[in-house]
């Protein structure tokens, strides 16, 4: 047991020493998180996804070489009301009926300087597919890398709520993303 | 002709009805909106009540105070009873004028929704989100509300018993452009 605590640490240490080099890949999906804010009469309006998959290769060292997936279960929302969870999932937001997932797939990274970056990609809701900019930060924490970005997502770009719901004066069109991802790196997780 | 023919001052009358209307106004809307299916409209509803009630809460200070430091004229003359209940009405109508609009500012924000007045003025959330809390602070917010309600039924009445049967000029002198 001790023995083994000593071959882990002096794992950690090898890895932080070798963290140029490290690809993140395993999500730790209990300790990310997805939320965003809608404004709803200029009032902030906190929200979450509960349940989402994501899939991420990012080594420091090359961040053009890395990619990412997001599949977000849209049913898995919280929209900071009962209310409002039993109206989002409907026909006019999201009809998680007929669209049960949202999807994000990058197309490339830019390093922007310092621990900053840019995801570019296509995200995919309700049948819209639209090309999506979000700047995040990377950073390490221990052996894990850690991710936390945002952008803003257009609502009316993707028809998320129709009909009388369209009147962005109600429900504004700009929602805040937020995402927070822990990954592992893939050698660790081998081993 | 004494201080019974003096009439309030104008500020005590111009907040007398100012928050008469604003509370007339919000407690229909109150009734109404809550039965509303999830909507735009009834988003901007629940706003709009909010931003009464917070007036309402806002302009409760300096009418305190200033019936704090104005003596209001001479209650006209009346059997004992009536004076004490109509003393007790205006003591209960201050208290809820202030515990009405401040049990919907906690309920809000028990239930997860900022008051942003106008939409623009965030208020601070005194309470943080709590789904039992919310729901507690509403049932107070509507036997609140229906106090009051019943309050301001005991006023008018009172009011009007001053105006039709004794024929004295206890309305008058509240009146905004009676003499």
């Amino acid at each position: 047991m001790k023995i083994r605590h000593i071959a882990l640490s002096a794992a950690a240490l090898l890895l932080a020493g070798a963290a140029q080099s490290v690809e993140f890949k395993q999500v730790d999906t209990a300790r990310s998180s997805l939320a965003f804010s809608s404004k709803q009469m200029g009032v902030p309006v906190p929200g979450s996804f509960k349940k989402f998959t994501t899939q991420i290769a990012f080594d420091p060292a090359k961040p053009t070489a890395a990619s990412t997936t997001l599949e977000i279960d849209l049913a898995s929302i919280d929209a900071g009301s009962k209310d409002a969870n039993d109206e989002v999932v409907g026909k006019q937001w999201f009809n998680v009926k007929a669209f049960p997932t949202a999807r994000f797939v990058s197309s490339g990274v830019k390093a922007l300087g310092g621990n900053r970056y840019e995801a570019l990609g296509k995200m995919t809701i309700k049948g819209q597919t639209r090309d999506i900019v979000a700047p995040f930060t990377f950073k390490q924490d221990g052996a894990n890398g850690v991710f936390d970005g945002g952008f803003v997502l257009k609502r009316m770009d993707f028809n998320i709520g129709e009909g009388p719901w369209a009147d962005v004066s109600a429900v504004a069109n700009e929602i805040e993303i937020k995402f927070h991802v822990v990954a592992a790196p893939a050698a660790a997780a081998k081993k | 002709m004494s201080s019974y023919t003096q009439r309030y001052s104008g500020p005590a009358i111009a907040a007398h009805w100012l928050i008469a209307f604003l509370i007339l106004a919000a407690f229909p809307l109150g009734l109404y909106m809550h039965e509303l299916p999830l909507s735009p409209n009834k988003l901007k509803l629940y706003s709009y009540h909010k931003w009464i009630g917070m007036t309402v809460l806002l302009l409760f200070v300096p009418r305190l105070l200033w019936r704090l430091t104005h003596t209001p004229p001479k209650a006209l003359p009346m059997p004992a009873w009536q004076h004490r209940i109509a003393e007790g009405t205006h003591h209960l109508l201050y208290l809820l004028m202030f515990l009405v609009p401040l049990s919907g500012w906690l309920m809000s924000s028990a239930k997860g929704f900022q008051v942003v007045y106008f939409g623009v003025l965030p208020i601070p959330d005194l309470i943080g989100k709590s789904e039992e809390l919310g729901d507690l602070l509403k049932e107070v917010h509507e036997v609140l509300n229906w106090v009051l309600f019943g309050l301001i039924g005991l006023h008018v009445a009172g009011a009007l018993k001053h105006h039709i049967i004794d024929r004295d000029s206890t309305l008058r002198r509240m009146l905004p452009f009676g003499k």
